[in-house]
């Protein structure tokens, strides 16, 4: 397996508190760049990225169509649009029909980002209440990249995490903790 | 992997296809987003490979227009982000005004909301008599739909709500006949209205305007196809012309950057500078 070029992660009910667990453990060095769909309501006015940046203290990004994804950032999706990942490494917005009554779908991100980074991928599929995620996951595997479901004991709702254990077999299930020490040494693993 | 490798090839392959048999030109569209259209409608008809859709759509004229539905996102409201409808009421009219007739582009503008929105906002400011809309869009079905002005009493209700938030003085109902579950729109908003057939992608400006509305186009192009627009708009545009995007579009990263300024930035209003 190569080393991991971008992290996406995918989340729905419970999913604010989940990142910032998963993403709180990110040592200041953190340079592999991380995607995330979160399901908000559809008010474009979120403002999940300040909150986040502010928890976190790194810095987060709300996604910008046709931004290329740079090293050291975070970026999370904007509510009432999907959010892809073109194959030249940069981001786009669209207005498809919702999936599984999201948009922005998990699905769309994973399945464009394993398109774009192949091999080079980790897909993260947190806490939610629908099983948006599961076939973008089940993908992202199938195009040789690495996955990780959160168990569904530790999730606030483990449905979405179940949809994708029914798909696939990732290679890890671990709690959210597991996930964020997982990501504090991918760096350091990689090397 | 290499299946995946094959449809990527094939999704090229058909676009270039459909650019040669029928001229609507795909291939500068974001790939992430076409190829979940062109996966999508493989689907619905049943084809087991992209390649297997390409031979229909040559060969079946009627078959490409089908596709075309699936590959065009008629998504659309009236009075969509209502606030945006309230900064052009409150900040760009009062300037519209100053112009003795006035022409507007509406640059893909599906099955007609973004329309019937501008005209009624128009009417309300006593200026849809001496405005010319241009109303246009690649796809001659949602142009069927946008001349008819049907929609459903459904949707109705839902933009009223819209309407009222964008700063509405009248009763929505004023502006459509419901009947059967569906309303038709008040046939003298077209009036002034001029549906067309033009591509962003392949034809040129064909009148000055005042105004451009573009909204939730943009982000289905890639950055070069972006300029292309961008650069339509500033040509048809006349001196100070404003230029109005979607929620989450803007001007800043392509080449135009300099060439136009924010009025209301954040509700993506620009002005030519």
């Amino acid at each position: 397996m190569n080393g991991v070029r971008a992290v996406v992660i995918g989340a729905s009910a419970g999913g604010v508190q989940a990142l910032f667990q998963v993403l709180g453990g990110l040592p200041p060095g953190f340079v592999t760049p991380v995607v995330c769909v979160l399901h908000l309501p559809d008010d474009r006015h979120s403002q999940l990225a300040e909150v986040l940046q502010r928890r976190l203290n790194r810095p987060v990004r709300e996604a910008c169509d046709k931004q290329a994804i740079e090293a050291g950032l975070i970026y999370v999706a904007t509510p009432g649009y999907h959010l892809s990942v073109e194959n030249d490494f940069s981001l786009s917005l669209s207005q498809e029909d919702p999936v599984h009554f999201s948009r922005p779908a998990i699905d769309f991100l994973f399945f464009s980002a394993a398109d774009a980074y192949g091999d080079g991928l980790l897909g993260i599929l947190l806490t939610g209440a629908n099983e948006d995620g599961a076939k973008g996951l089940a993908h992202i595997k199938n195009s040789g990249g690495r996955t990780v479901v959160q168990d569904p004991r530790d999730a606030q709702v483990a449905l979405m995490p179940e949809a994708a254990l029914a798909l696939h077999q990732p290679d890890h299930i671990l709690t959210l903790s597991g996930i964020g020490q997982l990501l504090a040494t991918l760096e350091a693993s990689a090397c | 992997m290499t299946s995946e490798r094959n449809t990527d090839i094939e999704i090229r392959l058909l676009i270039e296809a459909i650019y040669l048999k029928y001229s609507y030109d795909f291939r500068n569209y974001s790939g992430a987003s076409i190829k979940r259209r062109i996966l999508h409608a493989l689907r619905q008809f049943d084809c087991l490979t992209v390649s297997a859709l390409q031979e229909r759509v040559l060969h079946d004229p009627g078959m490409f227009m089908q596709l075309l539905q699936f590959l065009t996102i008629p998504v659309s409201e009236m009075f969509r982000d209502p606030s945006h409808f309230l900064a052009l009421r409150n900040e760009v009219v009062p300037l519209l005004r100053t112009w003795p007739s006035i022409k507007i582009w509406i640059a893909g503008c599906s099955t007609g909301e973004e329309v019937y929105s501008m005209a009624i906002l128009l009417r309300e400011e006593g200026l849809l008599e001496r405005t010319i809309i241009y109303a246009t869009d690649i796809n001659p079905r949602s142009l069927d739909k946008a001349k008819q002005g049907i929609y459903s009493m459904q949707s109705m209700r839902e933009y009223e709500e819209n309407y009222r938030l964008a700063g509405g003085r009248r009763d929505f109902t004023e502006y459509y006949t419901a009947a059967y579950g569906n309303a038709i729109m008040d046939s003298t908003l077209r009036d002034n209205v001029t549906f067309a057939d033009h591509s962003l992608a392949t034809d040129s400006v064909f009148s000055e305007t005042q105004l451009v509305s573009c909204r939730n186009v943009l982000i289905y192009f890639n950055k070069d196809l972006q300029d292309r627009a961008l650069g339509l708009f500033h040509e048809s545009l006349c001196h100070r012309g404003f230029l109005v995007l979607g929620s989450k579009e803007s001007v800043d990263f392509s080449a135009y950057s300099d060439r136009f300024e924010p009025l209301v930035k954040p509700e993506r209003i620009f002005r030519k500078s």
